[in-house]
């Protein structure tokens, strides 16, 4: 049984550059590196020194808070860098990769008998806890609270993303794995959200609650989703976990192995081959770049999508999270009366002299320019079309802006992440950074009320 | 030239006139900016684009304007044409020139003392000239009489962006509409030149009193007198008739709202509620008249007798709806909210417009009190659902933390 959520406010943003579904081996990595700002809000303490040697899934090192979640190599080698920044906060683990690469092997729990407290410390021994994200706040999940549903969205809809159903392909057992341990985590449910027409895997996962989703983005996003099936109530905690996570979680339950494997999608106008690739997590970005080929030799590279992604460069690593890389070309140049003249080569969301809502299946090539300069709050009603949630968008911004933090929680600020509000920073006519005032609003809502 | 201009604005980054030559650069060019943080791409429009749409939505009605200054000044001399002829009568170099002569001059002042000041803004507090002006400027002479003093609207101007605007920081955070703050002044402080029978007409303050004498009231003016009007139903709808420099044509002002809902630049909302809350009332005081509550010697029997439609073909209404009302700074700010800041904007002006016989215009007093209202509107749209979010909130399953029972075991056993 599923049901039927059917999107209709939302934008979709049609890029050039969309990775052909095969699969290439990428070159291995000669270093991976871990980027610590992946794990927002996390204090690590190193378990291991620089220069020392380390397994594959062997703890690197720990949350501060929480001494028993450890997070762990990718692959084994020696560390040979832990690169600081001010202060002596660590940004960046690189490990050495041996040639020949060894696994710790974990003693896995049994998982029909197993209760929750025992897969629970398991998951945190073994580097699996990281990949299970919890809302409110929108950072790693906290071991101690008990969400009331854990959602998994395998339906993407932003600009170039990797196809789930794609990279998810003949991994039924260990994603099952990964839900019979999961669902031991919750007295809730277990809600996957699907394509209204795909040909999903979940289709035939036991112990979920299945969602057929349609729409235009962001009906892929799972605040979205959460939003439309059990939204958070203040005081709840939801889990949310990408289904590529649950690949490795179900690997990390069935074998006892840390596999860092992952299946990118290395897309974007600039990429002469836009394609997957296997890869690891933290492994560098140029190993499977080049393979495909760059068509200039100036262009913004990111670890992630075109809307919630990071900045990276050519010698940047694979992010933690992420299973798509794009890259689009640099817009650091200026047009000449831009502001005034037709434009038939962008998108929109008016029809101010743009023309994108005349060919609404048109790829576009965008670069990273702003078109625009930043002022303050204009224009009213603009967001609330692409903004499917119950949530007033405009008013939880100036909230967060203003560090209300009555106002902020009663606006919903508990249901959010910055990623649902890529798309109205997208349209914004005032070119405002919506994604870094909602994260600085939800860490001061976090820092007050923890 | 590209390149020239690229090496002064590095030049000039972070000196104190950085913010006047930013403004210039970036009309020339849009600058070479690129995304730092959350999105690495962004939708084509900014508030340039934005208020360049509604400037090209007014340019129609600024035309009108001036071949209708001219119309009517010399048809208050030679008395109106027996069979108007478009070309004739109306699109003629004659018409033109006096429109010229008298609203350039008008859009000038509005423009150089307006930009002046908010440049002078920028460069003191260090921020980039914004682009709300630009709307503002153009408003101004559309909504004055022909014949204003450039020293009256100089002063109007200053003080409807220092107080209207800068002093509550600058576009996007001031309370009142900038350009009604401005026709507002200008109506308390010069009241004998914005309204009677000698303002709507190029020269008749001139000639007043003299062999030469012309004049002409808006329709409304007459009707608030008790006397008769001389233009036909076509003459309001096309707008060839007295009144404030671009609020006359009905027709071209219909375009211009068409144009910027199809653009999506104004809010629909806005003006079909107004036009729904101005029917309302017009329809509450026929009404009145219909069931005898008048007696005909009423000081307002005219003007409540008017038919109710017409309230939006004379004077102000359509064009304050269309392009006043619908500002989104001043307006109501959530969907909900701006079906009922619509619905009392039309409601109102017609309300005062029947009720003000010193003035019998009402749309930027409606306008301006309800752009004092909207804040507690939204208020009240956002308490809805926030009210909806606290009712879910009973039904929460919060479970309670390990380390909480953890904890509580504790304080038992101790």
């Amino acid at each position: 049984m599923s049901k039927d959520i059917r999107i209709r406010k939302g934008l979709n943003i049609n890029l050039v550059g969309a990775a052909e579904q095969t699969i290439s081996k990428a070159v291995t990595s000669n270093v991976y590196a871990l980027n610590l700002d992946d794990f927002h809000g996390i204090t690590p303490k190193m378990l291991i020194k620089q220069g020392e040697d380390i397994k594959a899934g062997e703890p690197l090192f720990y949350n501060k808070n929480n001494e028993d979640m450890h997070f762990v190599s990718p692959v084994s080698g020696e560390l040979v860098k832990i690169v600081r920044g001010a202060r002596r906060r660590i940004l960046t683990l690189k490990i050495l990769a041996d040639k020949e690469q060894n696994y710790v092997i974990n003693k896995v729990p049994d998982l029909d008998t197993a209760d929750g407290e025992a897969i629970k410390s398991y998951l945190l021994q073994c580097g699996g806890w990281p990949f299970i994200k919890q809302r409110p706040y929108d950072v790693i999940a906290d071991p101690s609270a008990t969400p009331k549903a854990i959602f998994v969205s395998a339906y993407a809809t932003a600009p170039l993303a990797a196809d789930p159903d794609f990279v998810l392909k003949d991994k039924e057992q260990e994603i099952q794995a990964a839900i019979m341990g999961l669902s031991k985590l919750t007295p809730g449910k277990i809600h996957v959200s699907v394509g209204k027409s795909s040909r999903s895997p979940f289709n035939d996962i036991k112990g979920i609650e299945l969602h057929k989703i349609s729409g235009p983005h962001p009906a892929g996003l799972v605040g979205t989703q959460i939003n439309k099936i059990d939204p958070v109530n203040k005081g709840e905690v939801v889990w949310t976990l990408s289904p590529q996570d649950l690949v490795m979680l179900g690997e990390l339950l069935l074998t006892g192995k840390f596999n860092a494997e992952r299946i990118v999608a290395l897309a974007g106008s600039v990429i002469k081959e836009p394609k997957y690739y296997k890869t690891k997590i933290g492994a560098e970005i140029s190993t499977f770049l080049y393979a495909s080929g760059v068509k200039e030799d100036r262009f913004r590279l990111i670890n992630g999508d075109v809307l919630t992604g990071t900045k990276t460069s050519t010698e940047g690593h694979l992010g933690f999270y992420n299973n798509t890389v794009t890259a689009i070309p640099e817009g650091d140049d200026y047009e000449f009366f831009g502001w005034n003249k037709p434009v038939f080569n962008k998108i929109s969301s008016t029809r101010a002299l743009t023309f994108s809502w005349l060919q609404p299946n048109k790829k576009y090539d965008l670069d990273t320019n702003t078109n625009g300069e930043h002022r303050a709050f204009v224009v009213t009603g603009r967001y609330e079309e692409v903004f499917p949630l119950d949530i007033y968008p405009l008013q939880l911004l100036k909230a967060c802006m203003v560090k209300d933090l009555d106002e902020m929680e009663q606006l919903g600020l508990y249901e959010v992440a910055p990623e649902d509000f890529s798309l109205t920073e997208f349209i914004c006519i005032s070119k405002q950074p919506h994604q870094q005032i909602i994260r600085e609003g939800l860490d001061l809502l976090q820092k007050e009320l923890g | 030239m590209k390149e020239k201009l690229h090496q002064l604005k590095l030049k000039y980054q972070g000196k104190k006139m950085a913010p006047a030559f930013n403004a210039l650069h970036t009309f020339l060019y849009t600058p070479n900016e690129t995304t730092h943080s959350g999105s690495h791409v962004r939708a084509a429009d900014d508030l340039k684009r934005t208020m360049n749409t509604v400037i090209m939505a007014l340019v129609p009605c600024l035309l009108f304007g001036m071949f209708n200054a001219g119309y009517q000044h010399y048809s208050a001399i030679n008395g109106f044409p027996e069979s108007f002829d478009l070309f004739e009568h109306f699109l003629t170099w004659d018409n033109f020139l006096v429109g010229i002569t008298t609203i350039l001059p008008l859009v000038i002042v509005s423009y150089g003392v307006g930009l002046a000041i908010e440049f002078l803004f920028a460069v003191i507090k260090g921020h980039e000239v914004e682009e709300g002006y630009l709307v503002t400027g153009m408003l101004v002479p559309l909504i004055v009489p022909v014949d204003t003093p450039l020293w009256m609207l100089t002063i109007a101007v200053a003080f409807g962006v220092v107080i209207g605007k800068e002093v509550f920081g600058g576009t996007g955070m001031n309370i009142l509409n900038p350009a009604l703050t401005i026709r507002a002044f200008l109506f308390f402080a010069y009241p004998t030149w914005m309204s009677g029978d000698k303002v709507w007409v190029h020269e008749a303050v001139e000639r007043a009193g003299t062999a030469d004498a012309i004049s002409g009231e808006t329709i409304l003016g007459s009707l608030a007198q008790g006397s008769d009007y001389s233009y036909s139903l076509a003459d309001m709808f096309y707008g060839f008739i007295p009144g404030s420099v671009g609020e006359t044509s009905t027709l071209l002002i219909i375009l211009g709202g068409l144009f910027l809902v199809f653009s999506k630049i104004a809010s629909w909302r806005i003006m079909v509620s107004s036009v729904v809350g101005a029917l309302v009332m017009g329809l509450i005081f026929n009404g009145i008249v219909d069931a005898g509550w008048l007696p005909e010697y009423s000081k307002f029997y005219a003007l409540m007798s008017f038919p109710y439609w017409q309230h939006l073909l004379v004077g102000g209404l359509a064009f304050g709806i269309v392009f006043m009302a619908t500002d989104p700074v001043t307006g109501a700010q959530t969907n909900k909210g701006k079906w009922y800041y619509g619905f009392f904007i039309g409601f109102l002006s017609v309300m005062i417009r029947v009720f003000n016989p010193g003035y019998p215009e009402g749309v930027f007093l409606a306008i301006l009190l309800m752009n004092v209202f909207a804040p507690t509107i939204d208020h009240y749209v956002v308490r809805g659902n926030i009210r909806k979010r606290l009712k879910r909130f009973k039904t929460a399953t919060i479970y309670p933390k390990t380390s909480d029972e953890v904890d509580s075991l504790k304080t038992e056993t101790a």
